[in-house]
């Protein structure tokens, strides 16, 4: 039967590795390479980012029309003017300068991909993505493409037909065969489509994506069946087993989540005003909340982990000062193994080597908290101050930011 | 009782000669868990401070009866390691590792359903499972916890979060409130253990009066526990959802905490736990007021939910 306090030297502690990683969302044309490595047709076609190189990569494709493609991680493209056709080199210099710079939704158009256009007779859509609640795979898959699937979803919810596949068995020719046919695609795409959507398959599986999507996915005048475009979201868990170097570096991060990012650091970039430090993802978020119910909003996310060092908490809140839009500081700790004390000395090591200019403040709570407690007592001023309960933490530190 | 392991437990460590296994191994060792075992084929014969290290679960279990296995095996090794745990004769597994492949979670949770439907998965990125008193497999403080009293009301938790459950944890034992046992299902998206799971044992078990749930945005787990509860459960449960405030469209740490497409909102869980029945803590300022501060001055939002319930049964 367990007794006491079990006390063991910090020092000996083992930092907990392989911490969860950040999913990777890939851009379009980065989708098509990637779908390119399962043999999945998809057009031929080059990304520049300079005019010069999108005029230089229509001519080397050598036939015209070709299509101008703004690429940014967000829907509505095409209607935010970043999807052109052009029929030669000077209409792809000025559709080029027309969608390199440009803002759309928030994202700067830096990459523009140029691809040979196709003739399309219809538009499909199809996916694989995991479905947590049966805990298999589902592919969804929708004679009408070209939108936006949940409008489909919404409008007209039979024309999505849907597969669960069991990840022990895979999907199998047939049940892909089945499964075309249930979604009624015309009879000449068939045996395309079930190609396609058994590389497809593949890609989401091997290839270690959290998502996989071709809208649309087009049946040529021809009778080919295309990829047009590509979605992908990769399990930044999988990376160990991917050489994802490439797609890892074209992250859309800001300032601060990039910074988070180069110090592994569980960080969620938001608008408020309220820095945010917790230990443990489930803290972090009620840390959120609980900001957000007294009142203030919450600039970021952080979970620093388990284990007290002083680095961590330097890099923490380096990172937090550095953002504009911080104007008080949430240090929120709850000690389980990692003792009060511990964190206590991580908190006040870190503060000696570096200078912050929000106000902090502080609830530690849990194990030695008393101890942890008195270790800060003498360090306290309106720069740093300590607050028995998240709640009066919480109140205060809204207060702070004004 | 306690619900999936307790005194009896024998566990064997996958990873017990690494620097994790060691140290939580031992730290179980300490708390009373029964720590019979070790895995590394390459130090098979050795021992880890007195506990002896065999090539294979399956060796494990032949010679010290291990019926659980606790896995502190990097990631990329964790889907032989949960296969070799199930072949290799164990009951009950607990995989601590965190950053897990979605596609291997899928797979092995689909393949011990079919080919080892009798082994329950507790994890990945998980805390692990205490029984307070009995045993402790996982990188829970022990000490925070307290254990249950024979005729009195006392707890049963399950939650996605681990710090938030500590936090429930100490401050139970602040108020004098034991825990029957205390199982952290883990922030992934395919857990082996779902709330249901839990559910169900401690609604079957005599000594649990209440149950605490802790849940996050992401999945609907939270909404099918609410299903469950409002056809299956007549004990009192309180629960309380993180991430009311979390931005669409972003993992909050955990791999499983996103709001996707609409879906996985605080706001749907708690409408469907309270629909169930459930004391939800949407707010902590209104639930302080309601039931007041503790004897420490220092009561948080979520066990003060729950001490109005064991108030309740308590009378």
């Amino acid at each position: 039967m367990p007794t006491g306090v079990l006390h063991h030297d910090s020092k000996h502690r083992p930092r907990w590795r392989g911490r969860g990683r950040a999913d990777v969302d890939l851009f379009e044309y980065q989708g098509k390479q990637f779908f390119a490595g399962f043999d999945i047709p998809v057009s031929r076609g080059r990304a520049v980012t300079t005019v010069d190189d999108a005029v230089a990569a229509a001519e080397e494709i050598g036939e015209y029309p070709v299509v101008v493609k703004a690429q940014v991680q967000v829907g509505g493209r095409g209607k935010a003017g970043g999807i052109k056709l052009a029929d030669t080199a000077d209409e792809v210099r000025t559709y080029a300068t027309d969608i390199l710079g440009m803002d759309i939704k928030g994202h700067t158009v830096k990459v523009v991909w140029i691809e040979v256009a196709s003739d399309i007779a219809e538009e499909y859509y199809a996916s694989f993505t995991l479905d947590r609640s049966a805990k298999k795979h589902l592919g969804m898959l929708s004679a009408e493409g070209g939108v936006e699937i949940e409008a489909v979803a919404e409008a007209n919810p039979d024309a999505i037909a849907k597969i669960w596949i069991d990840p022990v068995d895979g999907l199998s020719e047939s049940a892909a065969r089945e499964w075309v046919a249930a979604a009624g695609l015309n009879p000449k795409a068939t045996d395309g489509a079930v190609d396609i959507l058994l590389k497809l398959y593949r890609a989401y599986t091997e290839g270690d994506a959290d998502l996989v999507e071709i809208n649309p996915l087009i049946l040529k005048p021809t009778g080919e069946v295309h990829a047009l475009d590509a979605k992908v979201t990769l399990d930044g868990n999988a990376s160990f087993r991917h050489d994802w170097a490439d797609y890892e570096a074209t992250q859309e991060r800001d300032v601060r989540e990039q910074a988070a990012y180069e110090a592994d650091l569980q960080y969620v970039g938001l608008e408020g005003s309220v820095g945010i430090i917790a230990n443990g993802a489930g803290l972090a978020m009620s840390t959120l909340d609980v900001v957000n119910q007294v009142g203030g909003s919450a600039a970021n996310f952080l979970d620093v982990g388990g284990g007290a060092d002083a680095d961590k908490f330097v890099s923490a809140l380096t990172i937090i000062d550095n953002d504009p839009r911080v104007r008080s500081i949430f240090i929120n700790i709850f000690g389980g193994i990692t003792r009060g004390e511990e964190v206590a000395n991580g908190i006040v090591a870190a503060l000696d080597v570096i200078d912050i200019s929000s106000p902090i403040v502080i609830r530690l709570d849990g194990t030695n908290a008393d101890e942890g407690r008195a270790i800060l007592e003498p360090h306290l001023s309106d720069g740093l101050q300590m607050q028995p309960t998240m709640l009066d933490a919480a109140r205060k530190v809204v207060e702070l930011a004004g | 009782m306690a619900i999936f392991v307790d005194e009896n437990t024998k566990v064997v460590y996958q990873g017990l000669t690494g620097s994790q296994g060691r140290y939580y191994g031992l730290l179980n060792r300490d708390y009373g868990t029964q720590v019979v075992a070790g895995t590394n084929p390459k130090k098979a014969g050795t021992d880890v401070e007195g506990i002896p290290v065999f090539a294979s679960v399956a060796d494990a279990v032949a010679e010290t009866g291990a019926d659980a296995s606790c896995i502190f095996i990097p990631a990329p090794g964790v889907r032989s390691a949960v296969m070799e745990a199930a072949e290799g004769g164990v009951k009950f597994i607990v995989c601590i590792t965190e950053g897990v492949p979605a596609q291997d979670e899928a797979w092995f949770f689909n393949e011990l359903k079919r080919n080892h439907p009798d082994v329950q998965l507790l994890g990945p990125n998980c805390p692990g499972i205490i029984s307070p008193g009995r045993s402790n497999i996982g990188i829970t403080a022990g000490h925070i916890a307290q254990a249950p009293e024979p005729g009195r009301p006392n707890v049963g938790i399950v939650s996605r979060s681990g710090t938030l459950t500590y936090q429930a944890l100490y401050e139970l034992k602040l108020q004098g409130i034991g825990v029957t046992t205390c199982v952290g299902i883990g922030g992934d998206p395919v857990p082996g253990t779902s709330f249901i799971d839990c559910l169900e044992r401690f609604e079957a078990d005599d000594e649990t009066s209440a149950v605490m749930m802790i849940g996050e945005i992401g999945g609907s787990a939270e909404e099918e526990a609410a299903e469950y509860i409002k056809a299956n459960m007549s004990k009192p449960i309180a629960a309380y959802i993180a991430g009311q405030t979390a931005p669409a469209g972003k993992k909050m740490g955990h791999a499983g905490a996103i709001v996707s497409g609409g879906k996985g909102t605080a706001a749907a869980k708690m409408e469907a736990l309270d629909d169930a029945g459930v004391k939800v803590g949407a707010n902590p300022t209104g639930s302080r007021r309601a039931h007041g501060r503790d004897r420490q001055g220092a009561l948080s939002p979520l066990p003060s939910e729950l001490s109005g319930v064991v108030r309740g049964i308590r009378g």
